[in-house]
């Protein structure tokens, strides 16, 4: 243990630069070796674990992609059977959905958020630590027990009853349903976080106004993740409880409704999708500004067209069930108001291209990923536009033609950004820079993959192919195109193989990145590349929205916190004006206890109910021990 | 970059209180997480209810007794929880001892009439939807006064410790309180659900 | 672009959205194309403007940004956005109207979704006229049939693209939907919603025929099965009947009166077999029976073990019921 010496209060303002990077080191390091690695409460190590897990996820994804791809690029097929491929595709939704989609987005915010708004760590980092860990086993779950043939497959949606006690026997719907509250209880975790974290350490002086575009994108989703996964709680408990306990929910039999689960899941469900795409939105504004040399146009626009979609996100989910029979008046209301999502939408491509036409782009390749988003995600977007008719859903539901709409939406609006901001972050996440010629070969592939592999979906949806068939009958007319779409998939594939070589690569052996390479204004760029662990030794203060772009050689830091503890500012929500100066708690082992005892307690559940009574001691010794005051610093003053 | 100190924190205070104590936010948004939660618990059962062909399900309406009790232990705990944050917001040790004992039996005792409601309903969760719902929701309920019930618990043992006396624990004691009051809240709505919907 | 999605999925045969040969799909097709119009002249209006922003010539004096102009041309755009989906929510809106069920139609056929077929039932106010079959329904060209649709199990969704636009099953509910043909002909449709292991394996045919042979199919239907005339087809019966066959299907004039599997009384007039899995034929007949469980793995039809003759002859008896 480390003696400290108790009358002792040492200010920041009483060091110069080399021994204020010395006691802070002391204070805010891990320490090395694997007490450390499963201790510790650094956002930055947890969000660079939360990124490579959800690529992991990515990468297995699209091997299961393939796989189906491999299946359905011949008329009977013979590659998968029927019960294989039910597996496969519920994996791959559920998967990209659940494990990387949401996860990675909250994992760059688990990063970036914290060093964007200039402070020290991210709000509650323990309760991050004990997010990734539930994530992990979230996943973990779900792909151990595909390996081992006990993988769902219901479909991402799990619809009832095919999900239910009498048509899905064995574990493998629960093992949908309980890998939904692992991931439910990891995203709502990173969610408070990140809302605490914007709300009340941003720098002082970053007021509303002065906030980063992919800061507000994550505090809108945030604030969606938090009103949106309860219903997702709900329904999968349900679900556990029809199969586990005999209740009837979702039996109509007694008195129970199949479309409650639709409902419960698609008002979850439609959220998500914009729990996905808003924060790609951020990256875009974030690497918009950057490459054309100018602050995105219409600041303001852009901040109320995020709130508007995260509103009328709510309005939406009967969108998705346009043909279960819900009486038409009510749907054609659905049909305006998911139409509706078009003009917040619209008014942020129009900003985008008004400050593409007022700045001075650079073509790199971070700025090359975003105008393929802009092709591929206002495609994706018109086809949105087109199943939110509900005549014209009638035809296309549960087609190719919505396979396609939501590969380019997902694809086009959420991972095109997504990629392009890796390659715009790395440098300050890794500290080394990505090759900027494999980064165009990556780009090129992936975006003729993308479309060669995707666009044919529409017309094979309009032919009448539905989705979710693990083969199709030679006499369709089907075949031309399944082949085609799934050798341009094996393009794909390689413009993503590409990609991950060269962030490997890059990462171990790329040039070393300055603590600014692209000339970006925000205030991640304000610190060295890699972060340092208390990322910045003096914390910012803000006066604009663009704190770096005046390009002024002298950064505004506030002094006076301890050096002693680990010390960051506590602003007021709408000023920014500095209210306290607070701890942040320190490494601890605590979350990964709580982490397994409430796996343990998941797990078990799908046994026997009996485990919720049992497994909660575990879980509340695991949580006191996890709030008992050590007598730290960060504890006691 | 170079740096210029343009701000001087050193004045203030080492710990924020009230909207300035993160935890403080952070329980408010677990609030709203289980507040929507139990929102849609209600959406659900009246839902429910509005598919049924008479309602309650197979069974006769709910016995006020054990739930109106509750619902009054309830609000009357809520003048004891009030002061235990007036005492905390004055850092008064002994008085907040006192009150989290007070609070801890005032946890305990409507698990006794908690006991009681689920009988009361005359229906199991496994005979029809009513049921389930019905059950759900008060399980959904009794796993927060569980809950908030465990943290008093802890906070006391705290309390009593050497860590007692800390501005922080005083925090923590006052965010309790304040989870108290939400769950206390929560129930009402669901108390009028559950035992004068079906009466109607 | 669109032109060659239009024509590409036009020519597709007969389970296409864009081969509507009824008046609801008629109605829907038109709605299509008008939308996938605009929309498409909205991307390319988005793309040249992209192109235009990044690819303009810059002078190389770098004024001050102006916003003004900017803000005018952003404001326009947005309102332009909002005009468009107001219009394209009133045309759906209207076609929705039309692709309703008029309040009286002569006709209404009853389809039950089953993991993976599909039931069909004619009910008539006289019991005796009324009738089942599977995978395969007849309407009258040219009227609206109300298409009442029910689950026996899970969820499914009645889908014949070239007549109507799909509705699902749902159990413990009853939906209905508007069907029509124009022209006569078989129009192949399939179950759109993800039911368990052999949704791939669920079409079902529609046969739009002309008054007077719908009325001859309506009355060959209503009668009992035909008695077998040749003596493989009369042992086939005999085997049939002896064995768990009959306690899953019916076959109406004999014992069999099982109500698991279709309803077999016509089999041989139907032109595919577990649900357009393979053409009627009585080696395709043979196969199934033989073995149902590699031809739609999964399917609830157990493998029964009959001899090679009583194989033989069961699927000449099956070919018989016309
Ligand atoms: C990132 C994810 C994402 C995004 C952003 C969207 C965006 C939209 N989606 Fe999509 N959607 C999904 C992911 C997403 N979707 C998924 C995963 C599913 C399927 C789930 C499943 O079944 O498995 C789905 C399914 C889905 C359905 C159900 C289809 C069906 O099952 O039959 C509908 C129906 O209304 C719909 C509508 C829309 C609309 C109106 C938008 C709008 O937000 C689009 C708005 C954008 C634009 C319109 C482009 C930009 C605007 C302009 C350039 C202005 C000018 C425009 C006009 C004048 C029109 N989506
Ligand atoms: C973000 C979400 C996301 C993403 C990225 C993708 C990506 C892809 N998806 Fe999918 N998809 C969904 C979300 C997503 N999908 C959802 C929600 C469904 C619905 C599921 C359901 O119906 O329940 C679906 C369904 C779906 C279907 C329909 C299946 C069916 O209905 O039967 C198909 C069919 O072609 C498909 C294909 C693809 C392909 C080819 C890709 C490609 O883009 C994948 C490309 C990526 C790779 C090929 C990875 C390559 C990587 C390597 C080779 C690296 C390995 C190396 C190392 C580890 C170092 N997807
Ligand atoms: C346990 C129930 C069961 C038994 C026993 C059974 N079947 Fe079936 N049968 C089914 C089901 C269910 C189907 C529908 C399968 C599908 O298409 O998914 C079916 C389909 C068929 C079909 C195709 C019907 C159509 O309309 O497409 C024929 C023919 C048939 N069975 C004949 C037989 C014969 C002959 C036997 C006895 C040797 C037999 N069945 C025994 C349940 C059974
Ligand atoms: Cu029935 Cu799919
Ligand atoms: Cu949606």
């Amino acid at each position: 243990m480390i003696v400290r010496d108790e009358v002792e209060d040492l200010r920041d303002t009483a060091l110069d630069e080399v021994q204020l990077d010395r006691r802070l080191s002391e204070t805010w390091s891990t320490p090395t070796g694997l007490w450390g690695a499963l201790s510790t409460v650094d956002h930055k190590i947890i969000g660079r674990r939360y990124i490579y897990t959800a690529f992991i996820f990515l990468a297995l994804g699209g091997i299961l992609a393939l796989a189906m791809r491999l299946q359905l690029s011949e008329p009977e097929a013979r590659f998968i059977g029927p019960d294989r491929y039910n597996q496969i595709f519920t994996m791959h939704g559920t998967n990209m959905m659940f494990l990387f989609a949401v996860p990675v987005m909250e994992a760059m915010a688990v990063y970036l958020v914290p060093l964007m708004v200039g402070t020290r760590n991210i709000a509650f980092p323990r309760l991050n630590a004990f997010s990734y860990w539930m994530y992990l086993a979230g996943g973990l779950l779900l792909w151990i027990a595909f390996a081992v043939d006990t993988g769902p497959d219901v479909g991402w949606f799990a619809y009832v009853p095919l999900s239910g006690p009498q048509y899905a026997a064995g574990k493998r719907a629960d093992i949908w349903a309980q890998m939904i509250t692992f991931t439910e209880v990891s995203a709502l975790a990173v969610a408070v976080e990140i809302v605490v974290t914007v709300l009340k350490q941003r720098a002082p002086g970053m007021s509303l106004d002065r906030i980063p575009l992919f800061v507000w994108s994550m505090l809108v989703t945030s604030f969606l993740i938090i009103l949106a996964m309860p219903a997702i709680m709900i329904a999968s408990t349900a679900l556990i409880l029809d199969r586990l306990v005999g209740t009837h929910f979702f039996n109509p039999a007694e008195g129970g409704d199949v479309l409650l689960w639709q409902h419960l899941f698609w008002f979850f469900g439609h959220p998500e999708v914009y729990i996905i795409f808003l924060p790609a939105v951020g990256m875009v504004s974030t690497i918009v500004a950057t490459f054309t040399r100018r602050p995105v146009f219409g600041y303001l626009a852009m901040v109320m067209a995020l709130v508007t979609t995260g509103v009328l996100a709510f309005g939406l989910w009967v969108h998705h069930m346009f043909v279960a029979g819900l009486p038409r008046l009510g749907e054609s209301f659905f049909t305006a108001s998911s139409m509706a999502i078009a003009i917040p939408a619209g008014l942020q491509i129009f900003c985008w291209l008004a400050t593409m036409w007022a700045g001075r782009p650079v073509f790199k390749t971070p700025f090359l990923f975003v105008i393929g988003f802009m092709v591929i995600f206002v495609i994706g977007g018109m086809t949105g536009v087109m199943v939110a008719s509900v005549p014209f859903d009638t035809q296309v539901h549960d087609t190719y033609f919505v396979v396609a709409h939501f590969h380019y939406v997902l694809v086009g609006g959420a991972v095109f950004p997504l990629l392009g901001a890796i390659y715009y972050w790395f440098p300050k996440i890794t500290g080394r820079m990505m090759s900027e010629t494999l980064g165009r070969w990556t780009f090129g592939l992936i975006f003729t993959g993308f479309n060669l592999t995707f666009f044919p979906m529409h017309i094979l949806g309009l032919q009448g192919m539905p989705r979710r068939i693990y083969t199709y009958q030679p006499e369709m007319p089907w075949s031309g195109l399944n082949m085609f779409i799934s050798l341009s998939a094996v393009i794909l594939a390689a413009g993503f193989l590409l990609f991950f070589i060269d962030a490997i690569r890059s990462a171990a052996s790329g040039p070393a990145a300055p603590d600014n390479p692209w000339g970006a204004s925000t205030l991640e760029w304000a610190t060295s590349s890699p972060p340092l662990p208390y990322n910045f030794a003096r914390l910012p203060v803000v006066g604009s929205l663009e704190p770096l772009s005046n390009n002024s050689e002298t950064l505004s830091v506030a002094g006076g916190l301890s050096v002693d503890r680990r010390e960051l500012i506590v602003t007021s929500v709408v000023e920014a004006l500095p209210e306290a100066r607070e701890s942040s708690p320190g490494n601890s082992i605590w979350p990964l206890w709580s982490a397994l005892a409430t796996t343990v307690l998941l797990i078990w559940s799908i046994f026997t109910p009996w485990a919720v009574v049992w497994g909660s001691i575990p879980v509340s010794i695991a949580l006191i021990g996890w709030f008992w005051p050590k007598g730290t610093p960060e504890d006691d003053t | 970059m170079n740096r210029s100190v343009v701000l001087d924190l050193s004045k203030l205070p080492p710990h924020g209180l009230g909207t300035a104590s993160l935890t403080w936010w952070g329980t408010l948004a677990f609030m709203l997480i289980e507040g929507t939660g139990f929102a849609l618990s209600i959406v659900v059962y009246l839902y429910l209810m509005s598919l049924a062909p008479h309602w309650p399900l197979d069974a006769p309406p709910p016995d006020l007794l054990p739930g109106s009790g509750l619902t009054a232990l309830l609000i009357v705990s809520l003048l004891p929880n009030m002061l235990i944050a007036r005492w905390a917001r004055q850092q008064n040790l002994a008085k907040v001892r006192i009150g989290l004992v007070i609070m801890s039996l005032l946890g305990v005792a409507p698990l006794f009439l908690r006991v009681l409601e689920f009988p009361a309903m005359h229906i199991s969760w496994d005979q029809n939807a009513y049921g389930s719902i019905v059950w759900v929701m008060l399980g959904l309920h009794t796993t927060h006064i569980l809950t908030d019930l465990v943290e008093t618990l802890v906070l006391t043992c705290l309390m009593f410790s050497k860590h007692g006396d800390n501005p922080r624990r005083y925090g923590d004691v006052s965010d309790n309180a304040m989870y108290w009051n939400f769950v206390v809240a929560t129930w009402l709505p669901m108390y009028v659900c559950l035992y004068w919907i079906p009466r109607l | 672009m669109l032109s060659i999605t239009a024509t590409a999925a036009g020519g597709s045969g007969n389970q296409s959205a864009l081969n509507s040969q009824g008046a609801p799909a008629i109605h829907v097709e038109h709605l299509i194309i008008g939308i996938t119009v605009v929309c498409a002249v909205v991307w390319l209006l988005v793309m040249i403007v992209l192109g235009w922003a990044l690819l303009r010539k810059r002078s190389s004096d770098s004024g001050p940004p102006r916003d003004r102009p900017l803000t005018t041309i952003v404001s326009s755009a947005v309102a332009a956005t909002v005009v468009i989906i107001a219009a394209l929510t009133i045309a759906s809106f209207y076609t929705t109207r039309s692709i309703g069920l008029p309040g009286n139609t002569a006709l209404t056929i009853t389809v039950r979704g089953q993991q993976w077929w599909w039931q069909v039932i004619y009910a008539d106010a006289n019991p005796a006229f009324s009738f089942q079959t599977a995978n395969e329904i007849h309407i009258p060209v040219g009227q609206d049939v109300q298409i009442q649709l029910e689950s026996a199990d899970v969820v499914h969704s009645f889908w014949v693209p070239s007549l109507a636009g799909k509705q699902d099953l749902v159990p413990g509910r009853s939906n209905s939907l508007l069907l029509r043909a124009e022209r006569p002909g078989t129009y192949r449709g399939q179950c759109a919603e993800f039911c368990g292991l052999q949704h791939t394996h669920m079409a079902m045919m529609v046969i739009a025929d002309e008054p007077a042979d719908y009325q001859r199919w309506i009355a060959a239907q209503r009668e009992n099965s035909v008695m077998p005339t040749y003596a493989d087809a009369a042992a086939g019966k005999a085997a049939f009947l002896s064995k768990p066959c009959a306690a899953c299907h019916t076959v109406r004039g004999t014992s069999a009166a099982g109500t698991t599997g279709p309803d077999l009384t016509h089999i041989g007039s139907r032109q595919t077999i577990a649900a357009g899995l393979l053409e009627t034929t009585r080696g395709s007949l043979a196969a199934w029976i033989a073995d149902p469980q590699t031809l739609k793995p999964g399917n609830n039809m157990p493998m029964v073990p009959l001899t090679s003759v009583e194989l033989r002859d069961i699927s000449a008896y099956m070919e018989s019921l016309k």
